[in-house]
């Protein structure tokens, strides 16, 4: 199967070349891609459509250079009616990559507007282009010896403003770990070509951008994540000032009812600042007994193996006497809500770390703000998996943060394994924190080079959704084949936000030109 | 006159010294560790090696934490004559296979797009990967 579409939906392949002439005049021309070996580059190589009639391919790239070339192509997609696809680095991988929503769009690869505009210690603030990637930020904080961490995602490979806008999570610290949440003002590109600055970036002069982020009147950055209403061509984020020292801790509770104190008294605690990083649920003994197993059991596998039911590891960030501190009164209140419940320090560091001390962390690297790709060994090939993966897509609904509403999604989660057993779903849901009032579950599912095993899944993840979402769990982001599943559950009142999305989209983009379909947003002539 | 000329290069030496000192203390994180050095190399294979370095090395480097080098491990462990798991040790390289496996990816590693390694910047990195071993 070719790896590009021909032209775009209803365009002429005489107005599609006018659109690229122009293009080039713009960017030059060696910054449009046309030729079928380089627009396949822009495939999604994680597609769980790979090689099917329905996969989801770009008819050309262009990558701008700077915010004025984005709008002068703005312009000219607009007035050509060209749907235009912005991507930042590409490697939203197991999210949707480089590929477009609309097969035969124009993906607009923001990858070299890729400068660091403005960093300051002193505020702990960073503006950033999208083509900025989590490893360029770090080196560059490293090469000016700033006291700053970065939250990164897993692969430090993304976009900071890419993952930002994609809603994505960290794991440091709650007020850095949600990256929409911690940036700090916009500046957008909008369909037909004007720019535009949110918050104080609004007001010319101003030089406090990076620190107010709502500036006065409605506050608009909301609507350009998760969206196609403009194209975020700046964005400033807050970072967190380095630490002096780091220490971790472990609760251990042994009763299976324990897990509904145990969420309790870590979310009261992360709430009122008693620990300060990214709080880990575990269960060794579910792993062990797997899916679905009864509390009894679990109990008794706990027992005979000396290992806790449930773990909640706590991490500190600050300085030595303050973590002490904190992790003894954490301890304190474990200990009161939960009888029995022991206690493990773990790992203790003055910062910065050392060379040898972080290499030794491996993918824990992230949660000292070290970006890295050591998350990429799923699916890889090791000592345990001879049938290397070409990637996966991932499953990842909103769960409550309490003991009660993991256990009863779960429950969801082990009966739809069983209800979809055909498929071989391998589900072992435990709880991620990313986010600082709910928990989601990651679930990986494989995609290979085999259209039969892709099918399958394809299959297996849209029921997934429906199961999901008949119990209240809802997906926070997806991969571009199952947008319009996920966008179909989030249907109050028969789809109002959805038909909100939609009006707004008509208002601020009313050729459709940019990102159709992502998120299940489709413009008006598109829609079904 | 020469003393206070050497008087001033003490106290730069000094000042250097500490500001030295100051940005190790500063450093809020390490740097990567490098597999090779970059001694004896020529320009297009020093260009290639920090092309390695900013995008290959966060899989290929050396270490925990890298999928490319332990997958590698895994798939070359049987193999006679032994090749190394780290790239940058290999030398069986040609061009056209560095070319290959960066444009067409392998497995989890998806293909690097133009705007991201370019024609150029690929070409330096073959060059550094394949080049001749003493």
């Amino acid at each position: 199967m070719a790896g590009a579409a021909a032209t775009p939906p209803g365009v002429s392949e005489a107005v599609f070349a006018d659109a690229l002439n122009r293009f080039a005049g713009v960017v030059g021309a060696e910054n449009v891609y046309s030729e079928e070996e380089d627009v396949a580059l822009y495939r999604d190589a994680y597609s769980p459509l790979w090689d099917e009639r329905e996969e989801k391919l770009a008819s050309a790239a262009v990558a701008p250079a700077s915010a004025e070339e984005v709008q002068a192509v703005a312009r000219i997609a607009n007035e050509l009616r060209i749907p235009l696809y912005p991507v930042s680095t590409g490697r939203n991988l197991g999210y949707g990559g480089s590929a477009p929503v609309l097969s035969g769009s124009v993906v607009l690869d923001l990858k070299r507007m890729n400068r660091i505009l403005d960093i300051s210690e002193r505020d702990a603030t960073v503006l950033v282009e999208p083509g900025v990637s989590y490893f360029d930020l770090y080196r560059h904080i490293v090469d000016n010896g700033l006291k700053l961490w970065i939250d990164c995602p897993d692969p430090g490979w993304g976009s900071v403003i890419g993952n930002a806008m994609d809603r994505g999570g960290g794991v440091t610290t709650g007020a850095y770990r949600d990256h929409f949440g911690s940036h700090c003002g916009m500046e957008v590109v909008l369909a037909d070509g004007d720019i535009i600055r949110t918050g104080m970036g609004a007001m010319p002069g101003a030089n406090t951008w990076q620190q107010n982020r709502y500036g006065y009147g409605p506050w608009v950055d909301g609507i350009f994540s998760q969206s196609n209403y403009g194209i975020v061509t700046k964005m400033g984020f807050w970072l967190m000032p380095a630490p002096d020292a780091y220490l971790s801790g472990t609760i251990a509770a042994h009763r299976h009812q324990d897990v509904i104190p145990l969420i309790d008294v870590m979310n009261r605690l992360e709430n009122i600042g008693a620990f300060t990083g990214y709080p880990q649920v575990g269960s060794p003994v579910l792993f062990q007994a797997g899916a679905g197993a009864a509390p009894e059991e679990l109990e008794a596998q706990a027992r005979a193996s000396g290992q806790p039911v449930w773990t909640c590891r706590l991490q500190f960030y600050g300085g030595r006497k303050v973590n002490e501190a904190q992790w003894e009164y954490c301890q304190e209140q474990f200990a009161a809500a939960i009888p029995g419940a022991t206690f493990q320090r773990g790992e203790e560091y003055d910062l910065p770390l050392t060379p040898e001390q972080a290499e030794a962390l491996g993918t824990e690297k992230v949660s000292f703000g070290i970006p890295n790709l050591g998350r990429f060994s799923i699916g890889a090939r090791s000592e345990f998996n001879d049938m290397p993966t070409s990637g996966h897509v991932w499953f990842s609904p909103i769960l409550p943060r309490t003991g009660e509403g993991l256990l009863a999604a779960q429950k969801v989660l082990f009966e739809a394994a069983e209800q979809l057993k055909p498929y071989n779903l391998s589900v072992l849901p435990m709880p991620f924190a990313n986010w600082q009032r709910t928990f989601i579950f990651l679930i990986n599912f494989p995609i290979y080079r085999d259209k039969d095993a892709n099918r399958q899944t394809r299959e297996a993840f849209r029921k997934l959704v429906k199961i999901c979402a008949e119990n209240g769990l809802g997906e926070y982001r997806t991969a571009p084949a199952f947008m319009n599943d996920v966008g179909d559950t989030y249907s109050f009142n028969d789809h109002a936000l959805r038909r909100f999305h939609e009006r707004l989209k008509d208002a601020v983009d009313p050729n459709g030109i940019l990102s159709a379909g992502r998120y299940g947003v489709w413009p008006r002539h598109l829609r079904t | 006159m020469s003393m206070t000329k050497i008087a001033f290069a003490g106290a730069l030496g000094c000042a250097v010294l500490a500001g030295s000192a100051l940005a190790q203390q500063a450093l809020p994180i390490p740097p990567l560790q490098h597999a090779v050095p970059s001694d004896g190399l020529n320009a297009a294979q020093m260009r290639g090696q920090d092309v390695f370095r900013t995008t290959c090395e966060h899989c290929h480097g050396p270490g925990r934490g890298m999928p490319g080098t332990s997958s590698l491990a895994v798939k070359y462990q049987d193999t006679a004559p032994a090749i190394p798991a780290l790239i940058e040790e290999r030398t069986d390289l040609t061009p056209e296979l560095v070319e290959f496996f960066v444009r067409n990816g392998s497995g989890a590693m998806a293909p690097y797009r133009k705007t991201e390694v370019s024609d150029d910047q690929l070409a330096d990195l073959a060059a550094y990967l394949s080049r001749p071993r003493p």
